[in-house]
């Protein structure tokens, strides 16, 4: 299985509006034009448009600081998202938000989250709500690696899997909480966890896991196939571990000093878009032309995206006090 | 209009908005077969059944986290912890997501959830089970802060927290659940931000939450013998602050005393002495004086317990110190 044919460029062409959005993201942070502290997803595409393919538009998804994947994976406009980025009055939060609290509830994007480990209990949530309402929705919690050493956690793959909630778990393993190494090589004493993968820990509460080549996106789209759907028919929460990896520091602008020799190298060559370019020339789906074409496409999206940030005005600044309550506005200057 | 006790008043109007409105379930450790640690649930369980009545494992974050995914997604939780101080263990969903999402999704959503939990000392409960960290929640912006003093307001306060579409701390001292009061029959909400003047006086004002309260009526009473005429204001909730209330007495008596249970350190009595302060210097006659708990954890052996902690005799006390 794979995704199916007539779908296979929508992949691609989601991944590559990740890469070129995450290219445009940091250029832009270094030039000043983007505000605040952006996390990259470079390198991990494929976890994001694989499991999104299977959602609906009325399913959720929890997302984490380094969100810009996830969303764009989901539908946003990147229009919005970028303008949110340069903190203009027409970004998703209307300048409030930023990076890390990318949201749009219209599309089931719960919120992109500045806290390592915030998403967890809140996809529990959406999935209570799915539950009580029983309107067949599934609620997509992704977080990182070393989340998976907060409380948060546990207490929510416990009381997702007591309570049977339509949540799925896609732990994205880039390999490391910032600096701190989550690698399975039996050579080298872990200082995140002691099993051997993360889903190992889905198994002591009584939950489905599995593990997949995060960089392959028709393998992650077949298992997130699985997994949503078992969620779905009310089965329980299932865990899905995405083995993949970071490209750029775990924010832009920070030191670099942790990773083994050539160990980038050696991932880029496994890029996933590479990798799904590869896919489609075997199987005939594609040929140079169209990808390029579709690259382009991406491109062009995300650069009429930054003229539309640049071009719209900032928030005012007494707007700072508004949204705080739904029928309180706080005083101003 | 019936004598219940205030735990049967909570109990009543988390019924009656559960009734009343499919979104409204509850959740929380013991809240189900059990009744709630404090009897406030009680009964519901058998009503509503395992779904809206969720019993939790002992998981903080859990219960607090996935209320404001419930409420987000449009749901209407009432989550219970079990005391004020266990707030702690679920601090991050309180503060950093639930008082947040709001705004900084740019008012995008809403967070419709109820946090009820007892607080507050007296029962040799000791340091991890006495505390009253109101000042801590009301110091958040994104969240309403409600503190009742007897069963009817408890009753109308928790109906309108509930049907708010922000997040709402609810603290229940956990003196007052086995308290009875007289408490009307109707449903009507009590608004969020609306005080009450307890007793008229035109000498000294004291403002006091919580079983303070009482304590402020007891001490009137007895300086209404002497001659001194004190009048009593109960602001039920913290935030939003009924101010003009407060304002307007402070400018008859020129003369307030600030009953709290908190310790006096970075507590919410202060706050308010500042807004005073800053809003109504000029209508004071003496300095602004509080009452409160000593600035150490709440000791558990009763002597300590009675030392630390505010009583009676000390607003009698402060009030004779401004007159």
């Amino acid at each position: 299985m794979a995704i199916p044919k007539e779908r296979a460029l929508e992949a691609y062409k989601t991944m590559q509006k990740i890469r070129n959005f995450e290219k445009q993201a940091s250029r832009s942070f270094s030039e000043g034009v983007v505000q605040g502290f952006i996390h990259l997803y470079t390198g991990e595409e494929a976890v994001a448009t694989g499991v999104c393919m299977n959602l609906e538009k009325t399913d959720y998804i929890t997302s984490t600081h380094r969100g810009h994947g996830h969303i764009i994976a989901k539908g946003a406009d990147l229009n919005r998202m970028m303008a949110e980025l340069c903190g203009r009055e027409t970004g998703y939060c209307h300048g409030k938000g930023g990076s890390m609290h990318i949201t749009d509830t219209e599309i089931g994007v719960l919120g992109a989250n500045g806290i390592v480990g915030g998403g967890f209990t809140l996809a529990c949530g959406a999935g209570i709500t799915a539950q009580m309402k029983q309107n067949g929705a599934v609620c997509v919690c992704f977080f990182g690696d070393g989340s998976t050493g907060t409380g948060t956690f546990h207490e929510a793959m416990n009381l997702a899997s007591v309570w049977k909630l339509p949540v799925v778990f896609v732990c994205e393993n880039n390999g490391y909480g910032i600096s701190t190494a989550c690698r399975r090589d039996s050579s080298y004493t872990n200082p995140s966890m002691n099993c051997k993968t993360v889903a190992d820990r889905a198994l002591a509460y009584g939950m489905k896991a599995m593990v997949v080549d995060g960089n392959n996106v028709n393998e992650v789209y077949d298992r997130a196939k699985e997994a949503i759907a078992y969620a779905r028919e009310g089965n329980g929460p299932v865990f899905l571990e995405c083995n993949t990896y970071r490209w750029d520091t775990h924010f832009v602008g920070d030191t670099d000093n942790y990773r083994l020799p050539d160990e980038l190298a050696v991932w880029k060559e496994k890029c996933p878009i590479k990798l799904h370019e590869t896919y489609l020339k075997f199987m005939k789906l594609a040929d140079d032309d169209q990808l390029k074409a579709i690259a382009k496409e991406a491109r062009n999206e995300v650069k009429a995206a930054l003229k539309f940030a640049e071009e719209s005005p900032f928030p005012a600044p007494e707007t700072a006090v508004q949204d705080v309550y739904t029928d309180i506005v706080e005083e101003g200057r | 209009m019936k004598e219940i006790f205030f735990s049967e008043a909570i109990a009543s109007a988390i019924r009656n908005e559960m009734q009343r409105d499919e979104n409204v379930y509850i959740l929380g450790e013991d809240v189900g077969i059990y009744g709630g640690s404090f009897g406030a649930t009680a009964g519901l369980y058998d009503e509503f059944g395992p779904l809206r009545v969720r019993d939790t494992p002992i998981s903080e974050m859990a219960i607090m986290g996935s209320s404001a995914g419930a409420a987000v997604t449009g749901m209407r939780p009432i989550a219970e912890i079990m005391y004020d101080d266990f707030l702690g263990c679920c601090m991050d969903q309180l503060m950093n997501q639930a008082a947040k999402f709001r705004y900084m999704y740019g008012g995008r959503v809403q967070v419709p959830m109820t946090v009820r939990c007892a607080c507050g000392g007296y029962v040799t409960g000791a340091a991890q089970h006495s505390q009253s960290i109101e000042a801590m929640i009301a110091h958040i912006p994104g969240l309403k802060v409600v503190y009742p003093s007897n069963p009817q307001d408890a009753k109308g306060l928790l109906i309108s927290a509930i049907r708010d579409d922000n997040p709402v701390v609810f603290f229940e001292h956990q003196t007052l659940y086995g308290v009875k009061g007289e408490v009307t029959d109707d449903f009507d909400p009590i608004p969020l931000g609306k005080g009450k003047i307890v007793k008229e006086g035109k000498d000294v004002t004291v403002v006091a939450t919580g079983v303070q309260v009482g304590k402020a009526k007891e001490a009137a009473e007895q300086l209404e013998k002497e001659g001194v005429s004190v009048e009593v204001i109960d602001p039920r909730c913290l935030y939003p602050l009924d101010k003009e209330m407060i304002y307007g007495s402070v400018e008859k008596t020129g003369k307030i005393v600030i009953a709290t249970e908190e310790c006096k350190r970075g507590a919410w009595s202060g706050e308010l002495a500042a807004r005073i302060a800053e809003d109504r210097f000029e209508c004071l006659k003496k300095p602004i004086v509080r009452v409160g708990a000593l600035d150490t954890p709440v000791p558990f052996s009763q002597p300590l317990e009675d030392y630390m902690l505010p009583q009676t005799a000390y607003i009698v006390d402060a009030i004779k110190s401004v007159l």
